[in-house]
């Protein structure tokens, strides 16, 4: 049923069908009217969860860590400098390989104090060994929150469901909300593989050694290095099985693509725009313009971050004379984080092919700052003429 | 006006109900055969009896482009005094309709460039059994007579539909009102 | 042979003496209990049992007398320290014969 509503209730609406069990937050702006929606549920009966307040995100993580270790489906969100508040236990949900869900509503960090978005929060936390997907618009939302749990689960790490704060989160769209059914055949119950019980107790990730060690059965376990090691090989495989959950969603609810970039006029374009989230709908408008005047560019949306998908981004890039990468956030002291990856990507797979495109970095939208489709478009027709500077360049600066 | 892709800016004051307001004609217009709506509020300094705005695009096609109307067709404005408080025809394209909320006469507006529909919605809102203060539904029907847009009866559903449990019909009646008495031209 | 089809993929032990390998080799001093002076069994009744709450390897029993399970205490010596009688002394392990040690 298509529904009207902002992306913050989108996103409720998604945990609420996937039936979470936890849900433990902390209110910071934009992230708020998510979570409150979910305590909505939980307080009218029409959502059998327990919803637990916290005093920090600190806590609301740790609650969904302990919870999540006793086999309940858990769900947070949060934003900014909330999330990096959270940082320690962000690191440990995931070396405990637990499937936790997190909605990041994209925001500015402090110093100076912004609530707007930009997306240096989420993009922080990229080597904390979660999952991360970006999302477009509101169907984009509430699908990934589904898909995110059936994959979370299928390969044991954490996802970070990462959409702008704002222009997704506050904005109104119409989407289709799926029914229970669909959703329910979709994804199953949570059954991990060990969950807390008092009549079989077990210490989880105590001090583990640098070396193996004989346990208690005398079977060799893990040192630190071999978990960890785990943790990056299935994390690379997981996008194997994130394509899994793109088919076996497509088949349920009828919609999906390629799961993990998403192209629009990218065939016969000679320049791609690359980006994460709603920056890549709007740059649609630009490359429709351009089009216009008989230039070949097409837009380019990345939707998983972490796991990188190398081979999918320079198999679509390749041969391009040019890929321009807009960010709303970056690595300080070099560039953007996702340009970097992406160099490295096609570095990887097209050095000395020839097929190498020239690659120039933007940087946009910094701490809310209007983007005007304008000023996109005039970037982007720029860029195709020539490179406009070594160093990647703030649009909309008014230094 | 071109009724392919139409951009209306509200303005209002904190706590008016701008935004359900434009949400439920997002929602009317979604019925009546527009895929595209996407309604933006302005961000992150509400509060309540200060200026605010929201802005609603409307088109045949989904929309992705969510940044800020700069052009709008369409200006609504909840409070007359707002005119002078805040630069409410900002952008707003020659021969733009401004939609006012004003105990004023339609005559004693006469900015050359622009068409106005006016009705006073304060009073119409209370003569509709509304609370005073009341007139995020009355503007509704305003905005309907001066662009004729969806249709008042698909506007009157999603009203009572959104005011289920909060008086649906008396602001459903303030719709019909305003849409009745609302002066247009220009 | 590694790791690799161990049945957990984090750091998990189960519940047993020993998980953290056989700790009782660590021990510099030996808790030694003189039951003239111990709680329960100077009332020959379950009471106190401080030992057996407080130490950290669960290596100490609820019962008259408690026992010390030597091969795995590792001479903390916290039962001595929290024993509000003073039954438990801590002993240098040089005090005891190669054939007591081979006992543990």
């Amino acid at each position: 049923m298509h529904i009207i509503e902002n992306g913050n209730v989108a996103a409720a609406l998604g945990v609420k069908l996937c039936r979470a069990n936890v849900i433990a937050a902390y209110p910071i702006t934009p992230q708020t009217p998510l979570t409150e929606k979910l305590s909505e549920y939980v307080e009218s009966g029409e959502m059998k969860a327990e919803y637990i307040p916290v005093e920090s995100e600190h806590s609301a993580l740790a609650v969904c860590i302990a919870a999540s270790s006793a086999g309940a489906r858990s769900f947070t969100a949060t934003s900014a400098n909330g999330l990096l508040y959270m940082h320690e236990q962000v690191q440990w949900a995931a070396g405990a390989r637990l499937p936790i869900v997190m909605c990041v509503v994209n925001r500015a960090v402090g110093a100076p104090w912004n609530v707007w978005n930009d997306q240096q929060d989420s993009i922080s936390q990229r080597d904390t060994g979660w999952i991360q997907m970006y999302c477009s618009d509101h169907q984009q939302i509430i699908d990934s929150v589904i898909k995110a749990y059936w994959l979370a689960e299928k390969v044991s790490i954490p996802i970070m469901v990462c959409y702008d704060g704002y222009i997704l989160s506050h904005t109104y769209m119409p989407f289709d909300a799926p029914d229970q059914e669909q959703v329910d055949a979709f994804l199953p119950p949570f059954k991990p593989d060990y969950a807390l019980n008092t009549e079989k107790p077990a210490n989880l990730n105590t001090v583990t050694l640098p070396d193996v060690r004989m346990d208690v059965r005398g079977e060799l376990a893990h040192g630190y290095m071999e978990i960890r090691y785990l943790l990056q090989e299935e994390m690379r495989a997981a996008l194997a099985v994130a394509a899994e959950a793109e088919k076996r969603f497509a088949d349920i609810f009828g919609r999906g693509g390629d799961p993990y970039i998403e192209p629009y006029l990218c065939d016969d374009a000679e320049y791609i725009a690359v980006g994460l989230g709603s920056l890549t709908y709007q740059l649609r408008v630009c490359v429709d313009a351009l089009r216009k005047e008989g230039l070949k560019v097409g837009v380019m949306g990345v939707r998983f971050y972490r796991p990188f998908p190398d081979v999918a981004i320079a198999n679509a890039l390749k041969g391009k004379k040019g890929v321009i990468v807009f960010e709303k956030a970056l690595s300080y002291g070099y560039e953007g984080a996702l340009v970097s990856d992406l160099k490295s990507a096609l570095y990887e797979h097209l050095a000395g092919t020839g097929d190498l495109p020239m690659v120039q970095n933007f940087i946009a939208g910094i701490g809310g700052r209007d983007i005007r489709t304008e000023d996109l478009t005039q970037t982007l027709r720029a860029a195709t003429k020539s490179r406009v500077a070594k160093e990647p360049v703030w649009i909309g600066l008014k230094l | 006006m071109n009724k392919e892709f139409i951009e209306i800016r509200w303005h209002g004051r904190g706590g008016q109900g701008a935004i359900t307001a434009a949400k439920i004609f997002a929602g009317a217009a979604f019925v009546s055969g527009y895929p595209g709506v996407v309604m933006a509020p302005s961000f992150g300094t509400e509060r309540r009896g200060a200026p605010v705005m929201t802005s609603l695009k409307i088109s045949r096609d989904k929309i992705y482009d969510l940044s800020p109307i700069e052009t709008p067709d369409i200006i609504v404005v909840l409070d007359h005094l707002l005119l002078a408080e805040a630069d409410v025809t900002h952008g707003l394209k020659p021969g733009g309709i401004i939609v006012l909320n004003t105990p004023k006469s339609f005559e004693s507006y006469n900015l050359k460039d622009y068409r106005f529909a006016t009705a006073d919605i304060t009073a119409i809102s209370v003569e509709a059994g509304l609370p005073h203060g009341m007139v995020n539904t009355g503007i509704i029907g305003s905005l309907e007579r001066a662009i004729n847009l969806v249709g008042m009866e698909i506007l009157i559903k999603g009203i009572e539909e959104e005011f289920s449990t909060r008086k649906p019909e008396k602001n459903s009646l303030a719709a019909k009102i305003a849409f009745e008495r609302t002066v247009t031209g220009g | 042979m590694g790791t690799r089809n161990y049945r957990r993929k984090t750091s998990h032990s189960d519940h047993g003496p020993g998980d953290g390998g056989r700790t009782g080799s660590w021990r510099v001093e030996r808790p030694v209990l003189n039951t003239s002076l111990c709680i329960p069994c100077k009332r020959k009744t379950e009471a106190c049992f401080m030992c057996w709450l407080f130490c950290p390897e669960v290596v100490i029993s609820r019962t008259i007398p408690p026992a010390i399970n030597l091969e795995y205490c590792k001479g903390c010596g916290i039962c001595a320290e929290e024993c509000p009688t003073k039954a438990i002394t801590m002993v240098d392990e040089a005090a005891f014969s190669e054939e007591d040690k081979d006992k543990e």
